[in-house]
């Protein structure tokens, strides 16, 4: 007697985003299945890769992201060489000049970087605020404007920010937003909601729930995940079926793991190969769990991630 | 089909002897109904209820246990296909993969990955021998020396000859014999169950595997695991996630056996992906997951997944109290208070080694609570941390007298004067990524 199991294909089904123009534009969610299962059915559109840049250039890097961009002098050799990153579908720029606690750098100055980096490559942007939301309620608002054109993807809408980021990003200029929250289905539901009440259609956004690294109370995170997708595709639950996006380079690389030199650490081994394993062994998990897309910095992360995803499409 | 807890109860004796553990046949029918407790947990069952009973009330998935003493690792038993549903018990183990070839420099590197996370051993649990043709005395050769370093034990073998060789020098340890195909398995089952060991198997596609399965139940053994396979990482995923649900949702007792997943044969030579895929398999239905190697970069972000994952989502993680110096900090570094709830001192100590200040971090006992709920439960106050101080003896030990406690909890500082007045009381952050210039200023 054969196997005879039944099929886990549902009748709903994530809502399809589309980011970029032209050629290299990509889409994110359409499944109406489980992450990978693709003995349940097709999964519409394969997870997506972005490659972290900073405005600040090249900080403290591990080895292997230092000798990938060696050379590159400006934002946009950076931008120009991250598109190049085999594996990456898009570029993420991450405006963390503008930090008020840092170098507090200006709305105008960021937002020429966003025009010059848009207009450097042809692949899908995120643009990533400063993470203050008073800064941020002005910053992203002109990025938009600055990005005009490109169908980037803002980053992030929260709870104080959203009013003005979904307003004038989608209203405005036609991007898209990611609408964040903290680790959290109703947080998250909550705040797709406020969005949809501007009167904003629900397929011009994506979620970021929340992130952590593996080990770093990543259970929250998996667990968030696994519980938006069967309310999105088992229940039918309409205000999370929204594509995800998890940023993981961001949360990976403040590890002990990741930042502990090879001197603090003789047994624990080359401090490239910990950034590395720690960056794609929460990525796999996150893609697993039921995210849309990851961002990575490192090029074998990236490499890595992206032959994952072919061999189990 | 499962019975309901009145369904049981009607069986049960009725005295309420509590010889099970339970204070009532009820309370004892309910826990079996819910699958916490197995029914020959009652000495009073007669043969006929019992025999009615432990074929409805089997757990959908075999607990197996291979491996002896110390190295004994339990897989299996789960009840959920996801960790929110109510916890996921048995945590994947990682085994490595050793040769004729290269079994010296291996089975000498295994052992250097053995270090506590929050409590948990972190170590390889397993090693696979693979069988590469070398001759049946040869093989159990190899076997005995992999068994020397004291870890559960795959036989990775589908040669009748050399398995019977090499269990006669391990069955005593337990080992998993993992070789039955559609071809061999009558034969490699002989072999598994004369020595009591567990059996694994394989097939090309997922019908022939379950088919193998059904007739190595149908001839009496369930000791067993399933492999994955080796067609293609696709194909393996497809058998690890199909087999599990169909045991768990569809409560298909054929399909419930733990499953081996070996990366070594699925992406040979690439440890980045052999890791990224171990993550794939930590999260969704690996219980054995067979690695190349486990450097120590692997170990540190598999292991800490793993921990995650496997945490109760009704417990908490939480740290052991005392005093953590970081940054080299000596007696008269500055002390720093938080809660045991794992996720913040994990934060809070991060944050606090990126600030490079040398200071101790005074982790009380709150009840494995963050924060806030700590303080709303009554299990983070003055008197909580005033009591921790000088139960630990920690006026003796650092002489240090500044105290910086959690912005979060500012309320506490006059109280904590009045109790601990020879300390110096600051009030920290209230978010754990303002921690960094925080400490810079106060140092």
């Amino acid at each position: 007697m054969p196997f005879n199991g039944k099929s886990g294909k549902f009748k709903a089904a994530i809502k399809e985003v589309e980011i970029g123009v032209g050629e290299k534009a990509i889409k994110l969610g359409g499944e109406n299945v489980l992450p990978f299962y693709t003995f349940d059915g097709e999964v519409a559109n394969a997870p997506k890769i972005g490659v972290m840049i900073s405005d600040l250039g090249l900080q403290d890097e591990v080895e292997g992201v230092a000798n990938y961009y060696a050379g590159c002098e400006t934002i946009v050799d950076l931008a120009k060489k991250a598109a190049e990153m085999p594996g990456a579908d898009f570029v993420a720029l991450s405006l963390d000049s503008a930090d008020p606690n840092g170098d507090d750098n200006s709305v105008e100055a960021c937002c020429e970087t966003v025009k010059a980096v848009v207009n450097a490559i042809d692949m899908p942007v995120a643009i990533i605020g400063s993470g203050n939301d008073e800064k941020d309620n002005e910053l992203l608002v002109k990025a938009a404007e600055a990005a005009e054109g490109k169908n980037v993807l803002l980053m992030s809408a929260k709870e104080g920010t959203y009013k003005s980021v979904a307003m004038s990003g989608i209203q405005a200029y036609h991007h898209k937003v990611a609408a964040e929250s903290a680790v959290d289905i109703n947080l998250a539901k909550q705040l797709n909601v406020l969005v949809s009440q501007l009167g904003i259609p629900v397929e011009d956004t994506v979620m970021h729930i929340g992130t952590a690294a593996a080990g770093y109370g990543y259970e929250y995170v998996s667990s968030t995940l696994d519980r938006i997708k069967a309310a999105a595709l088992a229940q039918n639950d309409n205000m999370l079926q929204v594509p995800i996006i998890t940023p993981v380079a961001s949360e990976t690389y403040g590890t002990k793991e990741a930042l502990s030199s090879e001197a603090d650490a003789p047994e624990w081994g080359s401090r490239d190969a910990r950034a590395i394993n720690m960056e794609v062994v929460t990525a796999a998990a996150d893609l697993a769990s039921g995210s849309n897309a990851v961002i990575l910095k490192h090029p074998v992360s990236v490499a890595t991630i992206k032959t994952m995803i072919d061999e189990l499409m | 089909m499962a019975l309901t807890g009145i369904q049981i109860f009607k069986l049960t004796p009725k005295k309420n002897c509590k010889k099970c553990g339970s204070p009532t046949c009820m309370a004892f029918a309910m826990k079996v109904a819910s699958g916490a407790v197995t029914i020959d947990k009652c000495p009073e069952m007669s043969d006929e209820a019992l025999a009615q009973l432990s074929e409805a009330t089997a757990p959908p998935m075999k607990t197996i246990k291979v491996g002896a003493g110390d190295a004994e690792v339990t897989l299996g038993g789960e009840t959920v296909l996801f960790r929110h549903e109510k916890t996921l018990v048995s945590k994947n183990v990682f085994a490595v993969t050793v040769t004729a070839e290269n079994a010296d420099a291996k089975l000498a590197a295994i052992p250097a990955v053995d270090y506590d996370r929050i409590g948990e051993r972190m170590f390889v649990e397993m090693v696979n021998v693979k069988y590469t043709g070398e001759g049946a005395d040869a093989y159990a050769a190899l076997v005995q020396k992999a068994a020397g370093i004291g870890r559960a034990i795959v036989l990775e073998c589908a040669c009748p000859d050399a398995a019977k060789a090499a269990l006669a020098v391990c069955k005593d340890a337990k080992p998993v014999l993992n070789g039955a195909n559609p071809e061999n398995y009558e034969e490699m089952n002989k072999i598994a169950t004369e020595a009591g060991v567990t059996l694994g198997v394989t097939a090309d596609t997922l019908d022939a595997l379950y088919d193998t399965i059904a007739a190595l139940e149908k001839a009496g053994n369930k000791n067993l695991v399933f492999d994955c396979g080796t067609a293609s990482v696709k194909d393996a995923f497809s058998k690890a996630v199909q087999l599990r649900r169909a045991a768990l949702k569809d409560e298909n007792r054929t399909a419930g056996y733990p499953s081996i997943v070996n990366l070594a044969e699925l992406a040979p030579g690439k440890p980045e992906l052999q890791a990224a895929l171990a993550s794939v398999f930590t999260v969704k239905y690996g219980s054995i997951i067979v690695m190349e190697d486990m450097t120590y970069a692997q170990a540190l972000a598999l292991y800490g997944l793993r921990q995650n994952i496997y945490t109760d989502p009704q417990k908490p993680m939480r740290v052991a109290p005392g005093i953590y110096p970081l940054n080299g900090a000596d007696e008269n570094s500055v002390c720093v208070t938080t809660v045991d709830f794992a996720l913040t001192y994990f934060v809070v100590s991060g944050e606090l080694e990126r600030a490079g200040v040398p200071c101790n971090l005074l982790i009380s006992d709150a009840g494995g609570m963050s924060v806030l709920t700590a303080w709303a439960a009554g299990k983070l106050s003055a008197g909580t941390i005033a009591k921790f101080i000088a139960e630990e003896g920690i006026e003796d030990k650092i002489k240090n007298r500044e105290l910086i406690i959690p912005g979060k909890v500012a309320i506490l500082k006059g109280e904590l004067e009045a109790k601990l007045p020879d300390w110096k009381i600051t009030v920290g952050t209230r978010e754990a990524v303002q921690i960094v210039k925080f400490m810079k200023d106060y140092a």
